[in-house]
């Protein structure tokens, strides 16, 4: 069913997005100001700033519906995405204030003195960024699918087009005011609807999330198998298979469904269990995580140590008017993205209840979108929050995927097209965004948050030692750097390909594959420092004073730094 | 790259006696110059704050680090339900949040008091 109220919901808050941008098209004259808004944005701003980048796609829809789908495993996520931010602030972000530099291939030209090193974090900074706005332009597209019933295609190029004029007409400048909002309009869209639906679920006497017989569907329900299901059904169902209308009794058992069956389940029917997900204990118990601790720590891995080497993330820290203001510019962001994670948890949750349909489809991405319609009906109150959140995804969509752009863009400038003028830019936002677009397009639909996890374990393997030992330790080399991030970088890249290539295997090898981090960050980390130690010579003879850049307080710095 | 190629100078050992520094050396001249003891003192503030933020790592490595390794040894821990709620639920789902938030807050204050003592320390010598 159409939401009436959702298509203007989503349209003001891409007029916003606009308009702001337009505003601060206006004081966008040079490239210093497109890139890093001449740094001149106070700290509360670049703090929602900052969270409003990072809350993208996978946050404010994946992380719910991996809850929903695979339990209390899946709270690593969050729990990661946020902790990321309290690995940058121990032993990134006054430092890399300090430095002085504008983007990550800055900063490795800056300390290793290397332009190999410079194109090859380039390199990776692209890949990373594109890895990480297909997500988001899936992310729109469902929702659009979801709320409005269109075609896949239109959000994903609504938000790219959108995005992609945005950035390349207006630069960082004007996305800082727009990400700032979006980070409260996130924030609101997910809350004020949990609040009603924490209270439609205890005026109804709280119906239990795991009941010991299982989830019932609540109302009559029909469920649309794109791909062929196996389902394993605990009490006797009788359930209607269009086209047929005879009711048809579906024994204990397992059952199978054609790709295309449209099955309606009646009202107080037990849901049952497509094969390959966890059961309820499974579901509310940890450890049942397809590939078991290893998985768990990977992912760990990935997500408190991938978020330093987020391009999108570090370009804003050079906001920061000193290394002490990016300290606790970096602390609030901890403090607000904290206080956002705790409600995609509850949707998942609740999903269980009112969603369960979502269970049987594996589309489990849609159920912030749809939890508002389900749980209170399609009257007003429903079909305004739904359009609440259909809104508050797109702020996601479109905030994260212009950092995103910027620094995509902005790499492509200095780095790929020329020298970093004003059109080379703009050319590289062009670029920048069409390239993941066909992506969205055409790569198998993986749950959001699992794309967006491979491209933070890219980043854990390839940004985060050299940010970690460039800054802390003076042996590194450039020759170290290279051979730590094309052998755990790589490493990382080649798993993520394999597996957005469709590679499903099982075994030892598919775990390494899908859930790199455990091995690809510390080969990364002991490449870099074996291969700096036997290429001593080539230190840099001005890496003293490069520390004296990245540590010395401000007021001790001399004039020249 | 013919700069790259020569050895680094060789750390060699300093002796930095404070109450030389206090007596009047200009030793911020010095921090700025890179000279043996403006190095000496950049090494040492470099290791004081690397220290904190291993320590705080350790922290964080332990209380949730652990976690995925206690819920699996000791599966009592995964199936309490204090207040209702399964407990990793519970930690991990809200818990975390403010643990993060209170170790960060604790780095910060550690470390810019880090830092002013280190400027205080440099520009005594005006006395």
């Amino acid at each position: 069913m159409v939401n009436p109220y959702a298509l203007p919901a989503v349209l003001a808050v891409t007029a916003v997005t606009v308009v702001i941008g337009a505003y601060g098209l206006r004081l966008a004259r040079s490239t210093s100001d497109l890139l890093v808004a001449s740094r001149t944005v106070s700290p509360r701003w670049n703090a929602a700033a900052i969270s409003g980048e990072y809350l993208s796609a996978a946050s404010f829809l994946g992380v719910a519906g991996l809850v929903l789908k695979e339990g209390v495993d899946m709270l690593w996520y969050p729990v990661g995405f946020a902790a990321g931010y309290l690995a940058l602030l121990l032993f990134v972000a006054a430092p890399l204030r300090r430095s002085g530099a504008f983007t990550l291939p800055d900063f490795c030209e800056l300390r290793l003195g290397s332009t190999r090193m410079r194109k090859l974090s380039a390199v990776f900074v692209i890949f990373i960024g594109w890895l990480y706005l297909v997500p988001q332009f899936q992310g729109a597209g469902l929702t659009l699918q979801t709320v409005m019933g269109w075609p896949y295609y239109v959000g994903s190029l609504l938000v790219a087009a959108v995005v992609t004029g945005n950035v390349a007409l207006g630069g960082m400048r004007s996305i800082t005011f727009v990400q700032a909002f979006q980070y409260w309009l996130k924030l609101t869209a997910l809350a004020v609807p949990v609040i009603f639906l924490l209270l439609h679920w205890q005026a109804q006497g709280r119906p239990e999330v795991t009941p010991p017989t299982g989830n019932t569907f609540l109302a009559t329900t029909t469920v649309h198998f794109d791909a062929p299901a196996v389902l394993t059904v605990t009490t006797p169902t009788t359930v209607t298979v269009a086209p047929s209308s005879t009711p048809r009794l579906l024994q204990p058992g397992k059952h199978t469904f054609a790709a295309g069956s449209d099955v309606t389940f009646p009202a107080g029917a037990t849901v049952p269990q497509v094969s390959g997900t966890p059961d309820a204990t499974g579901w509310l118990h940890p450890g049942t995580v397809p590939g078991g601790l290893f998985a768990t720590y990977s992912l760990i891995f990935a997500t408190f140590l991938g978020t330093m080497g987020l391009p999108h993330v570090l370009v804003r820290f050079y906001t920061n008017p000193d290394g002490a203001a990016a300290r606790r510019t970096t602390l609030v962001v901890l403090g607000l993205v904290g206080l956002f994670y705790l409600f995609p948890t509850l949707y998942g949750v609740l999903g269980r209840v009112y969603a369960p349909a979502l269970m049987l489809t594996g589309d489990t991405d849609a159920v912030v979108l749809v939890l508002p319609g389900l749980a209170l009906g399609h009257g007003l109150a429903g079909q305004l929050l739904g359009a609440l959140v259909a809104a508050g995804g797109f702020a996601a969509f479109l905030s994260s995927s212009s950092g995103l752009l910027t620094s995509v863009a902005g790499v492509f400038s200095t780095d790929v097209l020329g020298r970093g003028s004003v059109v080379d830019f703009r050319r590289g936002a062009l670029i920048g965004g069409l390239v993941p677009f066909i992506l969205s397009l055409t790569v198998a639909a993986l749950d959001v948050s699992m794309v967006v996890g491979l491209a933070f374990a890219v980043a854990a393997s390839s940004f985060c030692p050299l940010l970690v030992l460039g800054i802390w330790w003076r042996g590194l080399t450039d020759v170290g750097a290279m051979a730590g991030i094309l052998v755990g970088g790589g490493g990382a890249a080649v798993a993520v390909l394999l597996t957005f290539l469709g590679y499903t295997g099982d075994g030892l090898l598919a775990t390494l594959l899908h859930y790199p981090g455990a091995w690809t960050v510390p080969l990364a980390f002991t490449v870099m420092v074996g291969v700096s130690l036997a290429t001593r010579r080539r230190v840099p003879s001005t890496v003293g004073l490069t520390m004296l850049r990245l540590h010395a307080p401000e007021a001790l710095r001399p004039r020249a730094l | 790259m013919t700069q790259m190629t020569q050895p680094p100078p060789a750390p060699g050992r300093v002796r930095i006696v404070l109450a030389e520094v206090a007596r009047g050396r200009p030793t911020s001249t010095e921090f700025a110059e890179q000279s043996p003891v403006g190095d000496a003192l950049l090494r040492g503030l470099v290791r004081t704050q690397l220290a904190h933020a291993l320590r705080f790592t350790a922290i964080v490595l332990v209380g949730l680090g652990g976690l995925p390794l206690l819920f699996a040894l000791v599966p009592s821990a995964a199936n309490a339900r204090p207040l209702g709620i399964v407990l990793p639920w519970l930690l991990l789902g809200v818990a975390s949040f403010p643990f993060l938030y209170g170790v960060g807050a604790l780095f910060v204050r550690l470390a810019e008091r880090t830092e002013q003592e280190f400027t205080d320390l440099i520009e005594r010598p005006e006395q």
